[in-house]
């Protein structure tokens, strides 16, 4: 690097939320130019960190010292930092739908030719060289945003800081809902800014990427700060990452799947097609066909986009697309999938890619988003509800798997990614399902608790059920599955078998299939 | 098992309204001088509030799912209007007439929900609509005059009392059916308490902290008490309690002990997981557009009952009663969460303020802004606490 100039020191941060520290000391150096991670569980104070430093959370409502380019910043509010030419970029998208792409990179940020009134050729010019850094130039300036894929869109909110002249940008998760090729594309974008002189500070889950982006690691760890690691100083693995912010090693991040034998097929899919939802000539599913067996554990893998969850979603229930074709078979009997009752009552069960917005009642207590779905048939004598059954299952099934809640009356919006994540596996293990399709099951969640759903999806095969792990992460197929079908372009496009599962197989299979679909 | 947590704290805010009801009681009785708990006023809160807790029990469901019906002022009105029209005009017995109303509010409810949860059309923009209809119909049906007087066999549904079994008490009586009643609730509530505890303990789970649930307790039946004295000594219980007892008795039930309560709760938190879990939330949506119609229906019939007519006017603006109830009452706009005893309290705080500014004297204008105030202040304590909470 040859560079040692600080431009970032955060001392002795200390952040208490109605007396419980978030953050308790914590200390972070960052160097110009330099990309910086910041890794810890859920819960361990990243973000926390990044809101004080961007001003989210006011000076003074924390303890301790934010000195930015050797002066020392007292931040009242996001527009204070931003001045100072810091930014930060959240994980969830800060973006107008329905407004163009100029209008959302200059969005609070409004080019004008006086006050109040908005340059339009000036905020297409600036647009098009603030598109130029992410690669962008090229896209139409007034179509709307959402028109363009999740990518795409993450690479706008980086050209929205490029626009505010960014020296330090923050990116929470920036890569958690893209698929392989645009996070790639991402961190290359990454690397791009670095030669520009823009330092950056990462918040993210996937340690492969970080191993490859980051000139340092900070650790953090129930808000404390651990360690900070040097790319070619200290030891740089994925391992060593996950020892610190777990504080122990972790020799198999995959626990194995003993005693779990293979049965009869439980569920056989033929011939399923299905339409896009709006578009009625676009055929977003073809002639899939697909079985599962009792005890095994069968992946879809595949890139984003490439039909997977819509698969899972027309088949459970039709609750994606139209015109759906094809036939579902439970135990060699054909059954009717048409409504999610249906698929329910047929002992199929569908845990959504996104908790939050399809899985849980955030509002509600962990004991009634555990029964949800199984209810009617469980927990109902006729219409009267059986109040007492359910808070009983619902204490074995948080023991069970391990929900961390100080009871099953807490409310399920204050529990962390992982925790609600468990709700919704117990959610559909009360209905007693014979096949089980988890999409994304460990999405955005933490090292820890991926582990305890990869333990309680082994349970379940041992049980003797048929589970189908949708995953965009490829190790994730390859570590939890014992065969797999490769989807693209809404066909299969192979299957695989345990032996012969791997990152390199999986691609190949997407490539030998791009483009052949058309006719 | 390991050692769980053996006690639990009172829910506040589920007590807070019935906190500020008696508070704002209080307030007015000072203000009144006594006056505003004499048996006569007590009773007359029970008769003038009535059809809008049997509007607020409705409404409250339709506020669960996240919206509201715009449209229930103008049934009460258009029910009433063929109610009244066939009894007094058309000489038909009074249950058949009631008939007709109720089947026209099914009607109307029914359209509603057809739109709203079929076409997906947003419920403000139908309501609306079946506002400026059910009024426009309800002036064409009348020809702008007003119908009545109505026989007793109609009316006594708004203005009439049970047999009473009076007692002379100090210088006036009391009607013994009241203390029985009064003492049967009180059987009923330590009843179910006793229930809840052994059931609780029998399965490990927390009971409430003894000297809350005391408390609590103590401050139920003491209004149970002061409510059924206070109707003893004037003319027993009105029927119009008997009909609202029911119809709040139903809705509590449904509300938090059945599968249907279950799923207006989860699609009002979640409409999409609900959907996602098996739920048919086209059809919730229906069925709760088609029973606020036919509740407003009902609603109609205990107003016109004690006003002893129907007018076109009749029922104005009462949606926005209330819709207030079930804010009032902890509802949040939002949807997913409220009760039903919550909005009845709010509904009575509602009526407590109306009749309480009335015998101040203070004017209907002032009685409005202090209303909105009153709504305004509910929901903002409401919102802040939680954000405290969070």
């Amino acid at each position: 690097m040859g560079m040692s100039e600080i431009i970032l020191e955060m001392k002795h941060i200390t952040k208490a939320f109605s007396g419980v520290k978030a953050l308790d000391d914590v200390n972070l150096q960052v160097q110009k130019g330099e990309i910086h991670a910041l890794c810890g569980e859920n819960g361990a104070g990243k973000s926390t960190l990044m809101n004080v430093l961007s001003g989210v959370y006011p000076h003074g409502t924390y303890d301790g010292d934010i000195i930015y380019k050797g002066e020392t910043c007292k931040f009242h509010r996001i527009k204070d930092s931003e001045n100072k030419g810091i930014v930060i970029i959240h994980q969830e998208l800060a973006l107008s739908p329905y407004l163009s792409i100029a209008e959302n990179v200059f969005m609070g940020n409004e080019q004008l030719s006086m006050r109040g009134v908005i340059d339009w050729t000036k905020t297409r010019e600036r647009a098009k060289e603030a598109l130029e850094h992410v690669g962008l130039q090229n896209e139409n300036l007034n179509a709307p945003v959402n028109t363009l894929g999740v990518g795409k869109q993450q690479l706008i909110e980086i050209a929205k800081a490029m626009a505010k002249n960014v020296e330090l940008l923050i990116l929470d998760e920036p890569t958690a809902a893209l698929n392989d090729e645009e996070s790639a594309q991402l961190l290359e974008i990454m690397l791009e800014l670095k030669k520009k002189g823009v330092t950056c500070i990462i918040i993210s889950h996937k340690l492969n990427e970080i191993s490859y982006v980051a000139d340092s690691i900070t650790i953090i760890r129930d808000g404390k700060t651990i360690e900070t690691l040097k790319k070619g100083v200290d030891e740089w693995s994925e391992d060593r990452i996950i020892k610190g912010m777990v504080g122990r090693e972790m020799n198999n991040r995959y626990p194995v799947r003993d005693n779990c034998p293979i049965g009869d097929v439980v569920m056989e899919v033929k011939n399923w097609n299905a339409y896009h939802p709006e578009i009625a000539d676009k055929q977003i599913l073809k002639n899939i066909n697909i079985k599962v067996r009792a005890g095994e554990v069968v992946g879809l893998a595949g890139l984003m986009g490439a039909g997977r969850t819509e698969f899972a979603m027309s088949l459970f229930g039709h609750s994606y697309g139209q015109k759906i074709s094809g036939e579902v078979y439970m135990h060699g009997k054909k059954v009717s999938t048409k409504t999610v009752k249906d698929a329910i009552d047929n002992k199929i069960a569908y845990t959504s890619e996104d908790r939050k917005t399809y899985g849980l009642v955030l509002i509600n207590d962990i004991k009634t988003n555990m029964t949800m779905a199984a209810l009617r048939a469980y927990y109902a004598n006729g219409q009267i509800v059986n109040e007492r059954q359910e808070n009983l299952d619902a204490e074995e099934y948080k023991e069970k798997i391990n929900v961390k809640a100080t009871s099953i009356h807490q409310t399920v919006g204050s529990l962390s990614g992982g925790n609600q994540q468990k709700v919704v596996l117990a959610k559909w293990m009360m209905t007693h399902p014979d096949v089980l399709i988890l999409d994304e099951p460990t999405r955005g969640i933490d090292v820890g608790a991926k582990y305890e759903i990869y333990c309680a999806i082994n349970d379940m095969a041992r049980e003797g059920k048929a589970i189908i792990v949708i995953s965009s992460e490829m190790q994730e197929i390859i570590g939890t599955c014992d065969r797999a079908y490769v989807i693209n372009e809404g066909r299969i496009a192979g299957e695989l078998d345990r032996s012969e599962l791997s990152q390199e197989s999986i691609m190949k299979c997407i490539m030998d299939s791009n483009g052949k679909g058309e006719e | 098992m390991e050692n769980k947590k053996k006690y639990i704290n009172l829910d506040i805010k589920s007590f807070g309204m019935i906190a500020a009801l008696i508070i704002i009681f209080i307030i007015f009785y000072v203000l009144t001088k006594g006056s505003n708990a004499t048996p006569t006023n007590i009773n007359n809160l029970i008769m003038q509030n009535g059809y809008i807790i049997i509007l607020a029990t409705g409404m409250l469901l339709c506020v669960l799912t996240g919206y509201i019906d715009l449209g229930v002022g103008s049934v009460v009105a258009l029910g009433a209007a063929c109610a009244a029209k066939l009894v007094v005009e058309q000489g038909w017995p009074v249950p058949l007439a009631w008939l007709i109303a109720v089947a026209i509010g099914l009607a109307v409810g029914v359209f509603a929900g057809f739109f709203i949860a079929f076409l997906d059309i947003p419920p403000f923009v139908v309501t609306l609509a079946t506002m400026l209809m059910g009024r426009g119909l309800t002036y064409t049906l009348l020809r702008s005059l007003t119908v009545g007087p109505l026989p007793a066999d109609y009316s006594f549904i708004g203005v009439g009392f049970l047999p009473t079994v009076k007692v002379p008490l100090g210088e006036g009586s009391i009607d013994i059916v009241c203390i029985v009643v009064a003492a049967l609730v009180t059987v009923g509530i330590i009843f179910a308490e006793v229930k809840t505890i052994r059931t609780n303990n029998k399965y490990g789970f927390a009971n409430l902290v003894p000297w809350q649930m005391a408390i609590k307790d103590v401050v139920i039946l003491a209004i149970v008490w002061f409510f059924f004295t206070r109707l003893g000594m004037y003319n027993g219980i009105p029927i119009q309690l008997v009909v609202l007892a029911i119809i709040v008795g139903i809705y509590h039930f449904v509300t938090s002990k059945t599968v249907a309560g279950r799923q207006i709760y989860a699609m009002g938190g979640n409409a999409k997981a609900a959907s996602l879990s098996g739920i048919n939330t086209k059809k919730v949506f229906f069925w709760v557009y088609v029973n606020m119609g036919v509740l407003a229906s009902i609603a109609g019939i205990v107003l016109s009952a004690r006003q002893g007519g129907a007018n076109p006017k009749m029922g104005d603006g009462v949606e926005m009663d209330a819709i207030a109830s079930c804010y009032i009452g902890g509802a949040a706009a939002s949807g997913g969460v409220g009760t039903i005893i919550g909005a009845v309290v709010g509904a009575l705080v509602m009526g407590v303020l109306n009749n309480g500014m009335s015998m101040c004297g203070m004017s209907t204008d002032l009685q409005k802004v202090v209303k909105g105030a009153v709504l305004l202040g509910a929901v903002v304590l409401d919102v802040t606490t939680k954000k405290k909470k969070g």
